[in-house]
């Protein structure tokens, strides 16, 4: 499934400092459901801290989640509207990730 | 020469108390002025009350508005706008704004409040100009490096406008002032630098149920968004759990452009002059992500009001007493003040104060001196002779302190073995080197108390400060 991930706010710097990433990720680890395979933000979550995050993951994730002061978008929507980790995703989605800033 | 130099530290001293005593007179005069022009206002309005003859052009009752002919004339590009006219610019003229930080984010919107005629203006901040602060703090002029920045945006903001109200509150935003202060104003921009000030902010506007605009900047990247208003989420419908320290980035230790927080200042200045004027859509239940760097501008729909809030929610009893007794450098685990932080981890027999490591250098004992700030700080001065290995590599590039140990042991330096010396900017992450270093069996290295600032205020003058 392509995908399109950004990180902002200064999570970029866990991955190489590299904000966008165009990406290919296959679901795995799915229930069927319907006879489809869905890929789930949860699913996502697993998959960018073991590909894409290359240090301090505690920065990234807290438990099976993002860590407090991030900000997560699924097509410019915040996740908390469509199911936050249960949010599914569909070919083509664009997610962001940004850590809030406090700077002035 | 003596002479001559009394001389020149008298008359800088005469200069000093005559630019004081300048901004003094200047200050007074436009508040003279400010007065007068209210006076005349009212013997005008005295005048038709009373029934005589007053000349024409002055009885602005007649127009079916309160603008007088100066505000009309001042306004007047406003009034022309079918979408903001005299409704917009009455409301505008009657509603007070508060801003909360005169920096980098305050400097443009308190320009633009001021000029567009907000009716009482206040600006809450404790800091003093400093010439760092001059890249985006485009309110302070050179002549206030020094002074409150209080004092220096009010005297920009009269210099724009001196018909309007400015309100200084020279004071650090704290859970005993917050209450009284912000329940003086309509509207809240928040232009503060730090977490613990924005929870704190959040949270009064909640208490005192009044619209928050709030904007953030740091490096090459803004955002910004309006709280508590129109049912949209206040800070903690949010972020209902801080972040982690080490994911509070300062503008003093990242860095930031300085157009950055001009332009989110920019627009923290249109959304609450939207919100006075009672004009177009408010920035509530979306946000605005902004990225420099790459041109991109993000709007993006954010959750609304959570019921589970723990201040603004269904069940929430968040009252004001309540308010005045959380510890929110507690809650946020840093500090409300932009201090930087002094840490004290290591023994001190594993420090060297930077007074103590001239007389070393100057001994010629052997020594090497690494210096675990990041490349591009490194770039911008650095003692001389010293290694850089920025902390995050340092484990990964520990051969390479053993090999200048062994090269200095070949007979540079005579006397006992080679003594290993950490310096970083401020004295904190040189004291995690040490800990690590001593970890890993380097046990005789010390850091550098204070850093490369305390150096320069120490030991050397002319080491230039970033
Ligand atoms: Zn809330």
């Amino acid at each position: 499934m392509q995908l399109t991930l950004e990180f902002g706010g200064g999570l970029e710097l866990l991955c190489n400092s590299v904000k966008i990433h165009n990406v290919n990720v296959e679901p795995q680890d799915i229930e069927l459901q319907g006879g489809t395979k869905k890929l789930i933000m949860k699913d996502l979550l697993t998959w960018i801290r073991g590909n894409l995050i290359k240090e301090r993951p505690e920065m990234f994730m807290k438990g099976d989640t993002v860590r407090p002061g991030v900000l997560v978008l699924v097509n410019d929507c915040d996740w908390e509207l469509s199911g936050q980790l249960n949010t599914t995703l569909e070919e083509k989605d664009v997610v962001v990730f940004i850590s809030t800033l406090h700077g002035g | 020469m003596e002479s001559n130099g009394g001389d020149a530290s008298r008359i800088l001293r005469e200069i000093e108390t005559l630019k004081a005593t300048k901004t003094e007179i200047e200050q007074r005069i436009s508040a003279l002025e400010a007065q007068l022009r209210e006076t005349n206002l009212d013997d005008r309005t005295g005048t038709v009350l009373n029934g005589s003859c007053p000349p024409i052009s002055t009885v602005h009752s007649d127009f079916g508005h309160s603008l007088s002919p100066e505000m009309i004339y001042r306004y007047s590009r406003h009034l022309l706008l079918p979408s903001f006219g005299v409704q917009g610019q009455s409301n505008l003229i009657k509603s007070s704004i508060l801003v909360v930080g005169a920096g980098g984010l305050g400097s443009p919107a308190l320009l633009y409040l001021a000029a567009c005629g907000v009716g009482r203006l206040g600006i809450v901040d404790h800091d003093v100009v400093e010439l760092n602060n001059m890249h985006r703090q485009i309110i302070h002029r050179e002549e206030y490096i020094g002074q409150p920045k209080v004092k220096s945006a009010a005297a920009s903001c009269l210099s724009i406008n001196s018909t309007i109200n400015i309100v200084e509150h020279k004071e650090a935003l704290r859970t005993s002032n917050a209450l009284d202060i912000l329940s003086q104003y309509d509207i809240i921009v928040d232009a503060t630098d730090n977490a613990p000030s924005r929870y704190l902010i959040s949270d009064c506007c909640v208490v005192l149920g009044k619209p928050l605009v709030s904007g953030a900047a740091l490096g090459m990247e803004g955002q910004l968004t309006v709280y508590n208003y129109n049912g949209g989420p206040c800070y903690r419908c949010l972020f209902p759990t801080p972040p982690p320290t080490t994911a509070c980035q300062r503008c003093s230790d990242s860095g930031v452009l300085g157009v950055v927080p001009g332009i989110i200042g920019c627009l923290q200045a249109l959304e609450a002059i939207k919100i006075a004027s009672a004009v177009g859509e408010p920035l509530t239940g979306r946000m605005i992500l902004f990225d420099a760097l790459s041109a991109r501008i993000r709007i993006v729909k954010i959750r609304g009001r959570s019921l589970q809030c723990e201040v603004c929610g269904e069940n929430a009893t968040f009252t004001r007493q309540q308010f005045q007794e959380f510890d929110y450098e507690k809650f946020t685990q840093s500090p409300l003040s932009t201090l930087p932080v002094t840490l004290n981890l290591l023994q001190a027999d594993s420090r060297i104060s930077s007074k103590e490591f001239k007389e070393k250098i100057a001994k010629g004992e052997a020594h090497v001196l690494i210096d675990v700030r990041p490349q591009h700080h490194f770039k911008i001065v650095s003692l001389p002779g010293s290694l850089n290995i920025p902390l995050p590599s340092l484990e990964a590039r520990l051969s390479e302190i053993s090999a200048t140990l062994e090269d200095n042991e070949k007979g540079k330096y005579s006397g006992s073995g080679p003594q290993i010396f950490v310096v970083c900017r401020r004295g904190n992450d040189s004291q995690r080197a040490v800990q690590y270093l001593h970890k890993v069996g380097f046990t005789s290295a010390k850091d550098i108390i204070g850093g490369l600032e305390g150096w320069a205020r120490d030991v050397d003058p002319d080491f230039p400060a970033y």
